[in-house]
């Protein structure tokens, strides 16, 4: 048959109750197609230029540019959300499990520690990941269960216990738990990057204690992952050092990064990134320490619930 | 060696398929199962060939192991060597797994969750968007200069000063007009050398010893500073906005002296540092 209609019209009239999909020849519904959409463009096209043209017409008078949609725009509204000057949310983080910390009464000490037999990614990242936290220790464990080495910690002081879980030989899993009877929140680790893989040409952490930014945690739930996190520094930075760890919330994943900055100017700060990198998804928040049975959940991630909508959010 | 085949019934002795240890080519035949953690010792006899149903005698065998070892023993009394001896064996290696199975249950059991293809894959994509949006280093940035205002860091830079003196200057603006003509002029440089040089002349005005002191320390600051710096990754480092002494020269012969009346600054009260 005939492959190719002669070249389209300036403006091709379909009947009204014409829909391109009606056509069974897959040739022909396929030419059609296009001609559609080129239509639609053209069509297009010319609704934007008459638009400039009126926005420059009318001058200073034009409306202002309208805001793209974003997603962080179209966001859900969370009941959560934390006002800053809620009191009652003020009220539970001064009765809450950090107290202590935030009163400057504990100091934290961190264990850090892995699942059964890590392999070299997994040990690597442990070891740099102490270096960036300040007063950790890492700790190898040879089978011993979680339950028995909870109230060791807890004998020996430690305030926090970081566990990295890991799933062929690379880390994918973290646990953190803050000691004495603190939460426990379960997350999924992703897109992990060791020192040598960052890109820059710098040196090591050193000993000084980083500052901590905390970006966007708006909801409740987000306030006491947030806290937790701060609950992992010591509370003086130390300014002379220069460094940053940065939590940064977006969409529901946090994302890690340690950098040191310089203030060129006052308006100008120049950030060179050291230190290992990844992103966590919270999975789930226990209300005790780690008891992966009996344990009381906060919160769970449940997929058939919780990731219908592309604009919700929870941390 | 020879390869042998397994036997595929379940009550054989030992597991190979031969014929000594056929329970169907062997018309008198024993073998030791468990149950549910308990062993039996099953017999057959030529008695009973016609009885299909009555076929396998059952003997449950005691917990302990020497006294089953002797139950064996005295049910299979006058039974052939080889079919004892196989029965014994197999019987203590019955329990030994089952030891093993009751230690393995005490420890913790690696409970293995699957990956969901399609889920790990959505994930990631919505990682990636997420992480663009996010936008990182600005943020950072933004939140340490941010801090910087809101002078978290004290005095360890002397920037503070400048914030202090750019309202200032937007005060002037508002008030003076054609200083601000002249201003226009200069800011099409950069916006912190006009700041500098204020700051450095008015200081010049006042506390000539103490903006020697200050300038060599900050200067030697900038020194170790600029060796980092060069380090540092590529940002549009502009060339003037490091020293201040050398602003010092061009600075006086462009701007006419503005009287700015300074008053004395308090010390920054300690803030509260973000957490």
């Amino acid at each position: 048959g005939d492959g190719t209609d002669p070249p389209a019209p300036e403006r091709v009239l379909f009947p009204p109750t014409f829909s391109v999909s009606e056509i069974k020849n897959k040739q022909r519904r396929h030419f059609m197609f296009l001609r559609w959409k080129q239509q639609q463009r053209k069509e297009k096209l010319a609704l934007k230029k008459k638009r400039r043209k009126e926005r420059e017409a009318l001058g200073d008078k034009a409306p202002p540019k309208a805001i793209p949609k974003t997603i962080e725009n179209q966001r859900v509204y969370d009941e959560t959300t934390v006002d800053p000057n809620d009191e009652e949310v003020a009220f539970d983080e001064a009765t809450d499990e950090f107290a202590p910390y935030f009163n400057r009464q504990t100091v934290p000490k961190i264990l850090i520690t892995t699942s059964d037999r890590p392999r070299g990614r997994t040990v690597r990242f442990c070891e740099q990941l102490a270096t960036v936290i300040p007063n950790s220790h890492v700790y190898y464990r040879r089978g011993l269960a979680l339950k028995r080495i909870i109230p060791q910690c807890i004998a020996r002081d430690f305030t926090d216990l970081i566990v990295i879980n890991e799933d062929r030989k690379i880390p994918n899993g973290l646990v953190l738990s803050h000691l004495p009877d603190g939460p426990t929140a379960h997350f999924r680790m992703s897109s992990v990057r060791l020192r040598k893989e960052i890109k820059r040409k710098g040196k090591e952490p050193t000993e000084h204690v980083p500052e901590v930014i905390l970006n966007n945690f708006t909801t409740r739930l987000g306030h006491s992952i947030g806290r937790m996190f701060a609950a992992l520094f010591p509370h003086d930075p130390q300014f002379i050092g220069r460094q940053v760890a940065t939590f940064h919330n977006q969409r529901d994943y946090i994302f890690f990064r340690f950098h040191r900055y310089i203030f060129k100017s006052e308006k100008k700060v120049g950030i060179q990134e050291l230190g290992p990198r990844f992103t966590l998804k919270l999975r789930s928040l226990q209300k005790g320490t780690f008891d992966s049975k009996f344990g009381e959940y906060e919160w769970i991630h449940k997929r058939r619930e919780m990731d219908t909508s592309r604009r919700k959010f929870h941390l | 060696t020879k390869t042998q085949n397994f036997c595929r019934n379940e009550y054989n002795l030992t597991g190979l398929c031969n014929r000594s240890s056929c329970p169907l080519a062997n018309s008198q035949y024993a073998t030791v199962r468990e149950e549910k953690g308990r062993c039996y010792l099953y017999m057959k006899t030529i008695e009973r060939a016609a009885f299909p149903r009555r076929l396998w005698e059952r003997v449950l065998l005691s917990k302990n192991n020497e006294k089953a070892l002797e139950e064996i023993d005295e049910n299979l009394i006058y039974w052939p060597r080889f079919i004892r001896h196989k029965c014994k064996q197999r019987f203590t290696k019955i329990t030994q797994y089952l030891i093993r199975i009751r230690k393995l249950t005490l420890k913790r059991q690696r409970k293995l969750v699957p990956l969901r293809r399609k889920i790990e894959r959505r994930e990631n994509r919505r990682e990636e968007k997420a992480l663009i949006a996010a936008q990182l280093d600005n943020a950072i940035e933004k939140e340490l200069l941010e801090r910087l205002k809101q002078d978290t860091y004290g005095d360890i830079y002397n920037f503070p000063i400048h914030a202090f003196d750019k309202a200032l200057q937007q005060q002037d603006a508002e008030s003076e007009s054609e200083s601000d003509a002249e201003r226009e002029e200069e800011d099409e440089d950069e916006d912190e050398d006009v700041d500098k040089r204020e700051f450095v002349e008015a200081e010049d005005s006042e506390l000539s010893d103490f903006e020697d002191m200050d300038k060599l320390e900050t200067s030697s600051e900038e020194e170790q500073e600029e060796e980092e710096e060069e380090e540092v990754e590529k940002k549009a480092s502009r060339p003037k906005s490091k020293g201040k002494t050398p602003l010092k020269g061009p600075a006086r012969r462009k701007r006419p002296y503005i009287e700015i009346e300074y008053e004395e600054e308090t010390e920054p009260s300690t803030k509260t540092k973000a957490a």
